[in-house]
């Protein structure tokens, strides 16, 4: 099972695949350690003409112990989840490029500043479900929807955030690898939601170089 | 009870007895009956979802709809008349409109999901857990003769059954039913330009407002009955815990349906009327939408699941013969729930552009609410450590349910944990959770349920090596079924899609969606033997005593099925309800009513 989650290309990425892995072998043990003792007294105390059950309606000092483990146990996976959250919603770092993403039914409109970084200016480029980066990079994606809500979700980079009419959120990512990943939309947006796909290359800076040549040749 | 009485009451017409019934245990047999007939459109209604995801696009291999029908609607040239006149376009019938070809397509697809998950819940689960299991067993659980109301009991029901009827037309209008998800995000909701939905979206809307009513009506009355009309002795804290969860649930749907209510007549003014709550381009914010639908939807969720937890134990205690570990820490653990379930809606929200910081609050509460879910389990285990357990299907059912509760307890914790639910968020690994809840959970502790108090309803048992196959069937396909939706969504795989095949990163996962096909059909397959089990042990099955489980409860003192005004004196409670395996006794029992 612990194969099963898509290459991971981004920065922070792994952080976010330490917290599932460490919860999953958290809750693998708990669930364990429960089925455990659930199957051993399934099988100990099973029906026997004659005999009686213990009589007893409960034990304090056991429901503080279990409630207080609880109670610590949840309380660490929360305290060292909250810095990954941190990194990677709350406090972005200072961008290398902006691209500005625009969902609408069916389709990522990627617009790009073009060389002069400004947004509105004639030099804008707009190209429809594709997003070209390169790597090693910081991104900033300022997320639009022009009709529903969408999300943009790239699985290789461990992102996802909803894109909400009428809001600008900008997330970031910085990916680690280059090549070509799928960027679907994860929330449902109508009839064409199945199939809402964007692609998002990672180039290396060279190719990047002459991807930006070619699209901006007077610069 | 006088002989005037016995009179009267021979005297009920078939309108007054069987359908405009103020008797509580008749009124929780019409929501036994409708939520029964719900779960199957449900059922069917998952069928058909797991068909499209298993071989994507293709026909439905439904016998006797040929090539030639599906394409003209006419088999061996007669014309299939039934929905001629329901459309514009006469020369169309319903099924060619729906599924054309016979292939699902996305348009129905949506539709589908939303509808199945729609049904399951507030005509399902909600009907047979609350509505049934809480109109039956309030008042016998605590010795009262019915509700406080039995008027306004009657009149719930038929409201919610007027709801079903709204919901169901919503099947047949033009541009079919609401296909925005059963959460009914706007603008996809509030829109037709951006759905097509027309009146289905706004039946469905309707539709759940009058459930809510139902709901309001069922809340009030089950608080009163269970406040005022408990029997001589029977305390707060001698009250099963079936009882405790039943009275929590009440308070919680009287606390959260308003919210929804006014979030569905915003949403319905919006779609008719052109107001903008959640328009952004006309000042609304369409996330206002999902922070009034959680603040519903996540007591929702515990609704669906407390009544559930609150059978499981009676149960558990009963089959384990032993007294349930730890009552009190049970009672105050469900209240906990109860009450951090109001404060942590923003964990659905995390990746919806609500302040990453307040999504840093939600986590902790969310976490917070592990801890009663866990004090639960271990009590549950505690109840059978020492114990003298019969393997009665109940029993297993209630085991299953335990189990089955641990596990989808735990997946929530993945998502509970921010960064790790902006992975997850959207994806199958959700589905996998919220089945594993839900029909882990509360479906079975409803089979549970059934077979367990089925005799005192209708004074017959059910069959129980039927019931053994289909438990052992249900349990194995459940799991084949939902086990590997964890790894799909692992992989990535988003919820609500129509056709996996059209992403790269999910094409290698497709054998798992047949694979999880597959088990789906054969997990439907099972609960065909419950239902038939069901209606044939109603008129056939074996005639039962009062108390064929030896329970201790008061529901098992009333005649077998109990009467009108159900107990023939006011029954006066001694102690508590969990007293099995008492020492120094004959029997490893003790009835509530038994002076000690």
């Amino acid at each position: 099972m612990l194969d099963w989650l898509p290459e991971n290309i981004s920065t922070y990425g792994m952080k976010i695949d330490f917290l599932f892995y460490l919860i999953y072998y958290i809750t693998n043990i708990i669930f364990l350690l429960v089925a455990g003792f659930m199957i051993f007294f399934m099988i100990k105390y099973r029906y026997k003409e004659g005999r009686k059950s213990e009589y007893t309606h409960g034990n304090n000092k056991l429901e503080l112990i279990w409630t207080s483990a609880t109670t610590i146990g949840v309380l660490i996976i929360a305290l060292v989840s909250a810095p990954a959250w941190k990194e990677i919603k709350i406090d972005l770092p200072e961008p290398d490029i902006i691209v500005q993403v625009t969902a609408e039914q069916f389709n990522w409109r990627m617009l790009y500043p073009g060389p002069d970084n400004v947004f509105g200016t004639a030099d804008d480029l707009e190209i429809e479900n594709e997003l070209n980066v390169p790597v090693d990079k910081v991104i900033h994606i300022k997320l639009l929807s022009d009709d529903v809500i969408h999300s943009f979700f790239i699985p290789n980079l461990r992102l996802k955030q909803d894109a909400v009419p009428g809001r600008e959120i900008i997330v970031w990512f910085e990916a680690m690898k280059t090549g070509r990943y799928e960027i679907p939309c994860a929330e449902l947006c109508g009839f064409g939601h199945s199939g809402m796909l964007g692609l998002l290359y990672v180039h290396s800076s060279e190719d990047y170089e002459a991807w930006v040549n070619e699209n901006w040749p007077e610069s | 009870m006088t002989e005037n009485d016995h009179v009267e009451h021979s005297k009920q017409s078939i309108w007054s007895k069987y359908i405009f019934s103020f008797d509580h245990k008749m009124i929780a047999k019409q929501y036994l009956l409708l939520g029964i007939s719900m779960l199957i459109l449900g059922g069917l209604l998952a069928m058909l979802i797991r068909w499209q995801l298993g071989y994507p696009d293709e026909p439905l291999p439904i016998i006797g709809l040929s090539d030639q029908y599906m394409e003209t609607g006419e088999v061996d040239g007669v014309v299939d008349e039934m929905w001629d006149g329901w459309f514009e376009d006469e020369t169309e019938n319903w099924l060619t409109m729906t599924i054309p070809g016979g292939v699902i397509g996305p348009e129905f697809y949506n539709s589908l999901f939303t509808m199945h998950a729609t049904i399951m819940i507030f005509f399902a689960i909600m009907p047979i857990l609350v509505g049934c299991f809480g109109n039956f067993l309030i008042p016998l659980m605590i010795g009262a003769k019915d509700m406080a109301f039995p008027f306004l009991n009657m009149l719930s029901f038929w409201v919610a059954f007027i709801g079903s009827i709204v919901m169901l037309w919503g099947f047949f209008v033009p541009g079919g039913h609401a296909a925005a998800g059963w959460t009914g995000y706007p603008p996809l909701s509030s829109s037709v330009e951006f759905s097509g939905v027309d009146w289905g979206q706004n039946l469905w809307i309707i539709s759940l407002m009058i459930m809510g009513i139902s709901s309001m009506m069922g809340a009030v009355n089950y608080i009163t009955t269970i406040v005022n009309m408990r029997a001589k002795g029977m305390t707060f804290f001698r009250m099963p815990l079936t009882v405790w969860s039943l009275f929590i649930v009440a308070i919680l749907l009287l606390l959260a349906i308003p919210v929804l209510a006014s979030a569905l007549s915003m949403l319905l003014f919006d779609r008719i009327w052109g107001t903008s709550f959640f328009n952004a381009s006309g000042g609304g914010d369409p996330i206002l939408w999902q922070h009034l639908f959680w603040f519903f939807g996540h007591p929702e969720v515990y609704v669906l699941i407390l009544p559930g937890m609150g059978i499981a134990s009676d149960l558990l205690s009963t089959f384990a013969r032993k007294p349930i570990f730890g009552y009190k820490a049970m009672v105050y653990a469900m209240i906990s729930i109860a009450v951090l379930g109001f404060i942590v809606w923003g964990h659905h929200m995390f990746q919806s552009g609500m302040n990453p910081a307040l999504g840093m609050t939600f986590m902790f509460s969310t976490m917070a609410i592990a801890v009663p879910s866990a004090i639960k389990t271990f009590n549950w285990l505690g109840t059978l450590k020492g114990a003298n357990i019969k393997f009665t299907v109940p029993m297993l059912n209630t085991l299953a349910f335990v189990s089955m509760f641990v596990i989808g307890g735990l997946s929530g914790i993945f998502m509970a944990s921010t960064p790790v639910d902006i992975f997850i968020h959207d994806t199958y690994y959700i589905v996998a959770h919220i089945h594993y809840v839900v029909f882990g959970g509360s479906m079975f502790a409803l089979f549970g349920g059934i077979y367990y108090w089925f005799p005192k309803m209708f004074g017959r048992g059910m069959n129980m090596t039927l019931g053994k196959i289909h438990f052992w069937m249900t349990l194995i396909f459940f799991n084949a079924t939902f086990f590997p939706m964890h790894i799909l969504g692992i992989g990535g795989h988003m919820r609500r899609i129509a056709n996996p095949m059209q992403y790269e990163f999910l094409q290698d996962m497709q054998w798992i969606n047949e694979f999880i096909t597959v088990s789906a059909f054969m997990l439907g397959l099972a609960q065909i033997i419950f239902f038939f089990n069901f209606f044939y042990s109603m008129y056939k099955g074996k005639k039962s005593v009062d108390n064929p489980w030896e329970a201790n409860t008061l529901e098992w003192v009333a005649a077998t099925p109990p009467p009108h005004g159900n107990f023939p004196t006011p029954p006066i409670v001694y102690g508590g309800p969990y007293e099995y395996g008492v020492p120094d006794r004959e029997e490893d029992w003790l009835s509530q009513v038994t002076k000690r």
